[in-house]
């Protein structure tokens, strides 16, 4: 599988998407969808999100790729199959802002990881205290671009905490790359420095809570 | 030396009498007024008398007058969000399918009020520094300006999935881009900022780069009356520096990410360095700490000229403190006297 996985990756780096097509089927046709999904389509994402990490991929890449898987998967795991990972209860949220690429890439990427999550696009904080309220979230990915939209975590930490709700808050975006203490600084529970930073932290935290 | 004789002589890679610093403070204007971001840029003499007040209050070497990026979406006939604390965000997408393209017309600088005003504030800048301060323009670049056209997400895969399209939109943004840049220029404005953050590493490799962002820099800075200043707003540019340097621009706006001496080295001769201080960390650094960061600067890119001290955004937030942006400016007149005999 080893291989497979670095073969899958090269494709979808460079965009091949005959031969992305041609890789999934194979390994479809030697096991289950979600076998397919956690064997290839994750490690591979994983390899490309340490990638842009280094600095050695770019962002149109990242989209581009995690668009495509989360199509593949879609085909074979629709939001609807037992075997997508439903629980705990998430979202995810551009906060304040108005750019929303990086939320988009996360929300493909953890699609295409087989994740299930409620897709809130942009929200103000008092907003998005009534939705977590009402959807029961347990777990919330927030992207932001800029430094006062990042700011403004502390105060939904805070408007959550008035009301006595506790989650999980995964955070991710510009600032926190240039400032790497300010996640800690606005009461986030993690941050993620690519949308395969957030699947490894969800899944983290979706292992504690069950 | 004058402010404009500082940086003309860093610009051709030889030592003034001190680094240059472009403080990139274009929102600060409206606290120093008492204004609303949205007031403050909703007339021309405000402008003006904010960048006024922040030039003597900063000592810097520029005077910025880019309003906003989404000034240019609102030229397009899009809308624009202001809010109390952050720089002025583009409204909705104004090419909703790539069909659009096939019928878009870009607007004509003459016919657009937003963009008269901040021409009418170049012109009387001008009139008030007259050659001693270089007045700097902002000009999108044809191949970043689609971001707020279309959005993010469907910008890339328009650049992936339909060229054609791509170079109809290219072709449109061109012309607008150079008559916008050279109206600023016949305004009074010394030099373009030529804001292309898409070309950036960070956003696109540089294969696509060499085929895309690149052509387009390169058509349409031929086509600018004056020089350009590149800037990736906090994008990656190493893997790239000569390619930017082939474009025809004679500076770079390099980001906090990247070692400003490798930069340097790679830029010697060929560009002018703008850059790095990390304009998010600002807001939490102490005066000891941002002499620091102006120390390790100028020691790593300002030896021999061919460098202008500056954020690495090439704007300011609006939550870094006075104090902090006055010891930025303490620590460059300290330090960043030549000859840097300091420097080991």
């Amino acid at each position: 599988m080893q291989n497979s996985v670095q073969s899958f990756c090269n494709a979808l780096e460079s965009l091949d998407r005959i031969q992305v097509e041609v890789l999934f089927q194979q390994a479809l046709s030697g096991g289950s969808a979600i076998e397919v999904v956690e064997q290839l389509v994750v490690p591979a994402l994983e390899q490309i999100g340490l990638r842009w990490n280094e600095g050695h991929i770019a962002l149109s890449q990242i989209y581009m790729s995690g668009k495509l898987c989360e199509e593949l998967v879609d085909r074979v795991l629709p939001p609807c199959d037992p075997d997508r990972k439903l629980q705990p209860r998430q979202a995810i949220v551009v906060l304040n802002d108005y750019h929303m690429l990086g939320k988009r890439i996360v929300y493909s990427v953890m699609r295409a990881s087989g994740f299930e999550l409620f897709d809130y696009g942009r929200m103000d904080v008092a907003e998005l205290v009534e939705r977590i309220i009402r959807d029961q979230i347990r777990i919330l990915l927030i992207s932001v671009l800029m430094l006062p939209s990042a700011l403004k975590i502390r105060e939904l930490r805070n408007a959550l905490n008035a009301r006595g709700i506790q989650l999980k808050i995964l955070v991710g975006g510009a600032p926190f790359q240039f400032d790497p203490q300010l996640w800690q600084e606005v009461e986030a529970d993690a941050m993620g420095l690519s949308a395969a930073d957030a699947v490894a932290i969800v899944q983290r935290w979706a292992g504690e809570m069950t | 030396m004058n402010s404009m004789q500082r940086v003309l002589t860093t610009m051709s890679f030889n030592e003034p009498d001190r680094v240059p610093l472009f403080l990139f403070t274009g929102l600060q204007g409206a606290r120093e007024l008492d204004l609303s971001i949205e007031e403050y840029f909703s007339r021309s003499d405000y402008v003006v008398e904010g960048q006024m007040r922040l030039l003597k209050k900063y000592r810097g070497d520029c005077i910025s007058c880019s309003f906003y990026a989404a000034i240019e979406l609102e030229a397009w006939g899009g809308d624009v969000i202001f809010q109390p604390d952050c720089p002025p965000n583009a409204g909705p997408a104004i090419i909703r399918r790539p069909e659009d393209i096939d019928r878009l017309q870009a607007p004509h600088v003459s016919d657009s009020p937003v963009l008269l005003r901040v021409l009418e504030t170049i012109q009387t800048l001008k009139a008030r520094v007259g050659d001693t301060v270089p007045i700097v323009g902002t000009a999108i670049s044809p191949f970043s300006l689609p971001v707020m056209q279309m959005g993010f997400d469907h910008y890339l895969e328009l650049i992936y999935e339909q060229p054609d399209r791509l170079a109809k939109l290219m072709r449109i943004n061109e012309d607008f881009c150079v008559e916008w840049a050279n109206a600023q220029l016949t305004a009074g404005a010394t030099a373009i900022g030529y804001a292309d953050p898409v070309s950036s590493v960070t956003v696109i490799p540089r294969e696509l780069y060499l085929k895309t962002g690149q052509q387009v820099a390169k058509r349409t800075i031929a086509r600018i009356n004056g020089s350009t200043a590149t800037h990736l707003a906090s994008g990656r540019s190493l893997p790239i520096i000569d390619d930017i340097a082939a474009t025809g621009t004679a500076g770079l706006g390099v980001s906090a990410l990247e070692d400003l001496a490798t930069l340097k080295t790679a830029a010697r001769g060929k560009l002018t360095l703008i850059g790095n201080l990390n304009g998010v960390e600002m807001r939490r650094w102490t005066v000891q700490q941002a002499e620091q960061a102006v120390k390790c600067a100028i020691a790593k890119a300002g030896r021999g000229g061919g460098f202008i001290l500056s954020d690495n955004h090439g704007e300011i937030p609006w939550q870094v403190p006075d104090e902090i942006l006055l010891a930025i400016v303490d620590a460059c007149e300290r330090w960043g006297n030549y000859p840097l005999d300091w420097i080991e």
